[in-house]
């Protein structure tokens, strides 16, 4: 019996933190938000706090409004939620920092997210992650986790990423790109995938939308898509998904058929004294 | 009643749409009798839909298994009290669970389906908002809801006074982003509300205090696209499936070492040896190791476990539980203590760190699994492992911490030799000063 | 809570109790009561990290595991005690019956300490520490942990008085709930996830709360530690004495921690009735000013006008030689401040009237007006806890409305409660105010917005018109704060008074200062005797006279002057001699009349404890002792007696009563107030009467209205500002508010202001500049904050106070006229 290849990561002596909180005390009142979230942004801000009940619920599809605006989520964008949403910007870095799709430094045009959960690490996972970081990396250094190969947000430029489970486990190994599966592959195909991207190509993903960039995408999450109708198409279908069922239709199985009308529904319960 | 007669071994239920031209549009849905049981529906009684699903036995497809129709009954009604406050709908499509990947396809391919019974489903429990909340790295997922909720409410089926019935429904469809403890139904609901995902003290239970602190049902996607079926066929329908405590259809989802993978929808009760045998059986012959019924979180089990019943009781006589039907089927290459280790990593990642055992317990082993895997076990670490599962399990604030302890205990349970074995093969490391010195010198 | 050592067939449940089993004793508890608490009450400690009975129940360390059984069926896993409530039948078994339950503590507690430094020797927390104490009671002798820990740089510092080491946190969340629940300062969060969690700040906003130093106590490990203290002692070298604050009118218990002579940390005490388990920053931080270099500890006598250290004997013989001779000429008056304690206080009053035969006495070291010695006269005096509004009061209050008041800034404690009465029962909360303040956005309260000056119209319309405050003070139980800076409007105390006449709501008198109720009782006033008894009452003053072994008459019988009045008295001559205790000119409503008046009176003495501008001024200085070092009480606004003992050695300094007892001697009088204790006990003989009289029905003021290039000005102070007793705090004075110049948008724009750069107030006696910031203040109305740190304050600056015009301009726009 052999280990499956791959080297995961000593992830437990990490050290975590930042080293210094920095903080301006004299910064604390009125308005600073960046020039980066306009007047768009805010509207859009405005129309996500208005889709739900309470307005803070609006506080995650922000932090992705955020990042399609800066890559990343900043300071400037914690502040922006804050301002909006009128909740302290300890209040928002507490979500922003639980949150694994909310990433810290600004991301590549594209990010990578490699599935090294058990299952698709078994199937080869690991060894297409392990692959992609040497291929990344520069100077001899693999590319680590969340670290971006070229100038984040330039044409080209790929944040990568191991992933937990991304729930595609019968098409194992699955890679996702700006959330968009590329589902069975292989050491080889990965790097093809990458090399197009490095390129500036964009493959089709296996099942989803035409690819975009990691910016449009969070613009999505947020609840802005470009044109709904049209994204919503796509291959979304494999092989795997519909298996059981071409098998039944295959050996004539169904379920057992149902009263031609719908059956009545059963009397109301009687009140209770 | 007649004699109930098997049903085949495949029933394509929520799946049966799945193969249909461009599945997910409204037209093929309504083409297949879509939105007609939110007519029949409309037409009841809310009360009486609580009944039918409390007596088509239906229970909630996401782990846990809890009849579904009670939990709609436990939601306080009335002008007073808790019963005057808004009630909400929330569906937890935050699928995450290593292995499970059923709701994601449902969604991708009939979300129809998952609408339309939110809307029946909120009908009964006098709810006029729905989240869907969704897990954000299933963007199509979100798309594709979108589009049908926008295609819904173009044709009435939500927005006020629906279909002529004065009931009112607003459904959004809300990405989450990147934590698997949101699937926990109180961590969803503070996620939703804009928070860290972290569960919440039971009780109160989100059937009385859930969003915003008001009555609200959370259901798996499975379950609530199940109901528009259960309308439409009725309860003694849905009964022909399945088995007596656990009725209907279910989406097995296999996937690993086997020759076909993919989404199996059989009557609850299928075993894996049947599985096995739709999906080719196992991937180029070699033989099954170790599998797990119902995603990471559910104890694995062997190939002795090829005829247990993947219902309920079933799995849980066995000594398992069902989960999400998750079937991740591995064979005899891969290594039992590795496979944990990968798992046990998971739930450290994972672990939403309120709680100390799962917070501390997870960060501890999977350091003691990745010195074991990479060389440096001891002896005393396998028995020291149990004590910290034993631990962690039923002292941990919510599931995931129980979750997190399921596969190692499981396996040491099945393959204790194994990682005896592995550590053996290890140069002579017993004392934890020799360790000490080893991890400080490797670091 | 009743042990039941009969068979519970012969007993019954107590209405609203369940009966359950505890370690095998039956036991009747409350219905609602969690587990955790009833063991405490059974005299078993379950240990616990994240429980603190002020915070709702949390769950999360999962250290206090026991073994529950309900219905005869035992639970399938061990249940945390500090969430799980009482019940009938159930049978509970803690870690000395259960061998689970012991298991499972010991078991948290290991993984607990895998990440603990283990660093107890060098940590402020080691020797008080609930995990170091119960790590030894519930925990292993040793740990298989043998991997690698995470770490942390170290100290972080979350604010300027709050420090950080986030690896010996355990992560129980008490500091972020005490944040989020009881102070409303959520800034100080939960980040990351799992193993990485952590406690912080956001990057751009520290920990900037006027209550986190309760969040130091209560954290259960030595992850909080404070800047001032941080390795400055140890727990079992310190000696620990019970104390009082001085620094509002609360009455806060607090601790005081003294080693070798020297104050080295003060906590709030526990007292359920007033401050629960909380205090705010500066009576827990502010303590330095017993050390100060301005402390004055030897008499000075002035002589060819310097002043000169002179023994206590010489001192008060020339003291006492300058006012009787003053005496004889146009007379003494006597001020006090804030600071004293009701026995000085009374010792004040008493040398008043026996030694330089005069009311002219009076506490109020403020604005004050003739109005408001009506309203304490006839609605405030006298009045106890047992008779006034209290504290549950408040709390229980379904409505409250606060008149020149906001708790937040000047009653700390009174604030906490309103917060918990809102969070808990949903309590309106009204503010009769200029802008929603940060206290205001903190209890859900409602501003009732008002020109500064215009209050008491605006009080008065909204009586006459009826409506949402009417209706909600109308509610039993309501109540109304209202804080000494009333008598800044006039009318206001009237309208106080006629409101709470309309509605029936109870009337609180919230002063800002820890001494005005005591000295108001003790009768430093001009028209009331000790006691609330009244100047003009011939009955009244006999009755003191027989007390205090006087002869029939020999009371001044008609109401002296206030302070103002003895100022201005003093600066024309007319008094030849002040005595002044704990008064800083600069709070007066004319601070350079005020120190106009000092430096003209004949002949000053001066009884203080820091060089201050009045003793510059004097011509006898008497050095008194600080709270620390004498024992004493205040009076609370309650009308709460709030004792408290010395805490150093007192040797070689004198209490104010002390001091004028002595100098009382020297003038040939008797005041019987040689010690604290002799001098509440001269005063208890006296006892009180009843308040006396009607509420005041003095017309509303309509407020000023601003011209071109003019504000009416709104002021008041922030908790943390410049102040005596908050001198060498640097740690403190770091989490002061921004002093910044708030007003509307549109009044901005009328002004020509920007947000964000500074504005200018300008009035003939001088400017205030500070950046602008926007808020909900009403067209016209400027703001500032009355004690800015390292600045005059606003009153001494401008020679203008609130309701006052000023001119504003803002940078760039120098041609606002001034008014």
């Amino acid at each position: 019996m052999t280990l499956p290849e791959g080297n995961p990561e000593m992830n437990s002596a990490e050290v975590t933190g930042p080293d210094e909180v920095v903080w301006h005390p004299e910064a604390t009142e009125g308005p600073i938000a960046s020039p980066a979230f306009d007047e768009v942004t805010r509207q859009r801000a405005k129309e996500i706090i208005a889709r739900y009940p309470q307005s803070r619920s609006a506080l995650l599809p922000m932090l992705h409004l955020v990042q399609s605006v800066e890559n990343h989520v900043s300071q400037a964008g914690i502040r922006f939620c804050s301002e909006m949403l009128e909740i302290t910007t300890a209040e928002v870095s507490a979500v922003a920092t639980f949150y694994t799709m909310y990433k810290r430094n600004p991301c590549g045009e594209h990010l990578v997210s490699v599935c090294t959960n058990t299952l698709c690490a078994a199937m080869g996972g690991d060894a297409i992650y392990a692959r992609l970081q040497d291929k990344l990396g520069s100077e001899g250094r693999p590319l680590g986790h969340e670290e971006t190969a070229g100038e984040p947000g330039t044409p080209g430029s790929i944040t990568l990423e191991h992933a937990e489970c991304l729930a595609a486990c019968d098409l194992a190994p699955v890679i996702q790109v700006n959330y968009e599966y590329f589902d069975n592959q292989s050491v080889d195909s990965a790097e093809e995938l990458v090399d197009a991207l490095r390129r500036g190509e964009k493959p089709h993903p296996t099942r989803g939308a035409p690819l975009t960039d990691l910016r449009t995408v969070e613009l999505e999450l947020a609840g802005f898509h470009p044109d709904l109708a049209a994204v919503a198409e796509g291959p979304s279908i494999a092989p795997e998904t519909v298996r059981g069922a071409v098998l039944a239709d295959e050996r004539g199985w169904t379920a057992p058929a149902r009263p031609a009308e719908h059956p009545a529904l059963p009397p109301l319960p009687e009140a209770k004294p | 009643m007649t004699e109930p007669t098997r049903p085949d071994p495949l029933t394509p239920v929520l799946t049966r749409r799945w193969q249909l031209d461009r599945s997910w549009s409204i037209d093929t849905y309504e083409r297949t009798d879509g939105y007609t049981a939110l007519r029949t529906a409309l037409a009841a009684q809310p009360d009486q839909l609580i009944t039918l699903v409390k007596d088509s036995g239906l229970r909630g497809r996401g782990g846990a298994g809890f009849p579904t129709g009670m939990k709609w009954s436990f939601i306080p009604q009335g002008p007073t009290g808790a019963g005057a406050k808004p009630k909400y709908l929330v569906i937890n499509a935050d699928e995450g669970e290593p292995g499970t990947c059923k709701d994601i396809p449902t969604m991708m391919a009939d979300p129809h389906s998952l609408i339309e019974g939110c809307i029946i489903t909120s009908y009964a429990i006098r709810a006029n908002f729905c989240a869907i909340y969704v897990r954000g790295e299933a963007l199509h997922c979100i798309r594709r809801l979108r589009q049908a909720v926008a295609e819904a409410y173009a044709k009435g089926y939500l927005g006020t006074d629906i279909l002529g019935s004065g009931f009112a429904l607003d459904i959004v469809v809300h990405a989450g982003a990147g934590a698997y403890i949101c699937g926990e139904e109180t961590a969803l609901l503070d996620s939703l509300e804009g928070r860290r995902g972290q569960p919440r003290l039971k009780p109160p239970f989100p059937a009385t205090s859930g969003l915003y602190a008001s009555p609200t049902v959370v259901n798996n996607v499975e379950t609530i696209a199940s109901v528009p079926d259960i309308v439409s066929g009725g309860s003694d329908w849905f009964r022909s499936m399945g088995t007596e405590k656990s009725p209907g259809p279910k989406i097995y989802s296999l996937s690993g070492h086997v020759e076909r993978p993919g989404q199996y929808e059989a009557p609850l009760g299928v075993t894996l040896r049947e599985l096995l045998e739709l999906a080719g059986g196992m991937k180029d012959g070699i033989p099954l190791k170790f599998w797990t019924p119902g995603g990471s979180s559910t104890p694995l089990f062997t190939a002795e476990h090829l005829d247990v019943p993947l219902d309920f009781e079933g799995a849980a006589a066995a000594g398992s539980m069902l989960g999400t039907t998750a079937v991740q089927i591995f064979n005899e290459t891969v290594s039992v203590p590795w496979a944990v280790m990968k798992w046990t990593e998971f739930y450290k990642h994972e672990s939403c760190g309120k709680c100390t055992p799962c917070r501390e317990g997870t960060y501890w082993l999977v350091q003691i699994l990745e010195r074991m895997v990479h060389g440096r076990g001891t002896v005393e670490d396998v028995e020291t492992m149990l004590d910290i599962c034993d631990n962690i399990l039923g002292r941990s604030f919510c599931a995931l911490g129980d979750g997190a302890t399921s596969p190692i205990t499981s396996a040491i349970k099945y393959f204790r030799q194994e990682f005896l074995d592995l550590i053996a093969e290890q140069p002579a490391v017993a004392r934890p000063d020799q360790l000490a010195q080893m991890t400080g010198a490797s670091a | 809570m009743t042990l039941s050592p009969e068979k519970s067939e012969t007993r019954p449940v107590p209405e609203g109790h369940v009966r359950l089993t505890i370690d095998g004793v039956e036991v009747d508890a409350p219905q609602g009561e969690l587990l955790i608490r009833t063991c405490e009450r059974l005299g078993i400690i379950v240990p616990r990290f994240c429980d603190h009975p002020l915070l709702d129940p949390a769950g999360a360390c999962r250290q206090c595991l026991v073994e529950v059984e309900m219905g005869g069926r035992p639970m399938p896993k061990p249940q945390a005690s500090c969430t799980m409530t009482v019940a009938d039948g159930m049978v509970v078994k803690t870690q000395h019956t259960s061998p689970v339950a012991d298991k499972a503590q010991q078991g948290v507690m290991e993984l607990l300490l895998i990440n603990h430094p283990l660093d107890c020797p060098i940590c402020d927390k080691g020797g008080e520490c609930p995990l170091q104490n119960q790590a030894m009671t519930s925990g292993r002798t040793d740990s298989r942990f043998v991997d690698v820990k995470r770490t942390f740089p170290k100290p972080l510092p979350i604010s300027t008085q709050v420090l950080l080491d986030r690896e010996r946190c355990v992560l129980c969340q008490r500091c972020t709930r005490f944040s989020e629940q009881i102070a409303g300062d959520p800034f100080i969060e939960l980040l990351e996830r799992g193993a990485k969690q952590q406690i912080g700040v956001a990057q751009d906003k520290p920990f900037q709360s006027y209550f986190s130093g309760n969040t130091i106590q209560i954290c259960p490990v030595g992850a909080l530690t404070s800047a001032a203290y941080r390795f400055r002692s140890r727990p079992f070298d310190l000696v620990s004495t019970p104390g009082i604050s001085e620094h509002d009118s609360s009455g806060a218990a607090i601790r005081i921690d003294a080693r070798r002579g020297t104050v080295m940390r003060r906590l709030a005490g526990n007292d359920p009735d007033v401050n629960e388990e909380w205090i705010d920053d500066k009576t827990r931080f502010a303590f330095r000013y017993l050390t100060s270099a301005g402390r004055i500890t030897r008499p000075m006598v002035r002589v060819d006008g310097v002043l000169a250290e002179a023994s206590w004997t010489d001192a008060l013989r020339a003291a006492a030689e300058g006012l009787l001779a003053a005496r004889a000429q146009g007379g003494i008056g006597v001020l006090t401040g804030g600071r004293l304690t009701v026995e000085d206080a009374y010792a004040y009053a008493k040398f008043a009237r026996v030694a330089a035969h005069t009311n002219d006495v009076d506490f109020r070291a403020r604005p004050h007006s003739a109005e408001e010695l009506e309203f304490l006269a006839s609605g405030v005096v006298g009045t106890t806890p047992d008779t006034g509004v209290t504290f549950a009061a408040v709390e229980a209050a379904p409505a409250v409305l606060t008149v020149g008041l906001d708790p937040e800034e000047e009653a700390g404690i009174v604030f906490l409660r309103l917060r918990k009465a809102v969070l808990k029962h949903g309590q309106r909360v009204f503010q009769l105010g200029q802008w929603s303040t940060p206290g205001v956005h903190k209890t859900n309260a409602t501003l009732i917005p008002s020109v500064p000056g215009g209050e008491a119209a605006v009080l008065n319309e909204l009586a006459t018109a009826g409506g949402e405050l009417v209706d909600a003070l109308s509610a039993t139980g309501a109540v109304i704060l209202v804080g000494d800076r009333a008598a800044e409007v006039s009318g206001l105390y009237s309208a106080v008074a006629a409101l709470a006449t309309r509605t029936g709501a109870k009337v609180g008198w919230v002063p800002r200062r820890a001494g005005d109720r005591g000295a108001l009782e003790a009768g430093a006033v001009p028209a009331l005797l000790p006691g609330g008894r009244r100047v003009a009452d011939a009955a009244a003053r006999a009755e003191v006279e027989q007390a205090w072994g006087l002869a029939e008459g020999a009371l001044p019988d008609t109401p002296g002057r206030d302070a103002d009045e003895i100022l201005a008295a003093a600066a024309d001559g007319v008094l030849s001699a002040l005595v002044v205790g704990g008064v800083d000119p600069h709070d007066m409503s004319d601070p350079a009349g005020a120190l106009e008046a000092l430096s003209e009176v004949g002949f000053l003495v001066s009884l203080e404890m820091h060089a201050s501008a009045v003793t510059a001024l004097a011509d006898v200085v008497l050095p008194v002792a600080p709270d620390a070092q004498r024992a004493g009480s205040y009076v609370n606004w309650e009308g709460r007696r709030r004792e408290f003992g010395a805490v150093l050695d007192s040797s070689g300094v004198l209490p104010d009563c002390r001091v004028l007892d002595t100098l009382a001697v020297e003038m040939d009088v008797d005041l019987f107030t040689q010690t604290p204790a002799a001098s509440a006990g001269d005063l208890a003989r006296l006892g009180s009467v009843a308040a006396t009289g009607t509420a005041p029905t003095v017309g509303a003021a309509d407020a000023v209205a601003p011209g071109y290039g003019q504000a009416v000005l709104a002021t008041w102070r922030q908790l943390v500002g410049s102040g005596s007793l908050s001198v060498d705090e640097p740690h403190l004075v770091g989490t002061a508010r921004t002093a910044v110049l708030r007003v509307n948008a549109a009044t901005a724009e009328r002004l020509g202001l920007t947000e964000g750069v500074d504005a200018t107030v300008r009035t003939a006696r001088g400017a205030v500049t500070a950046p602008v910031a926007l808020a909900d203040l009403p067209d016209g109305v400027v703001w500032l904050p009355a004690n800015p740190v390292d600045a005059d304050g606003v009153r001494t600056a401008l020679g203008a106070g609130h309701g006052d015009l000023v001119g504003v301009t803002g940078a760039g726009n120098l041609d606002g006229g001034a008014a």
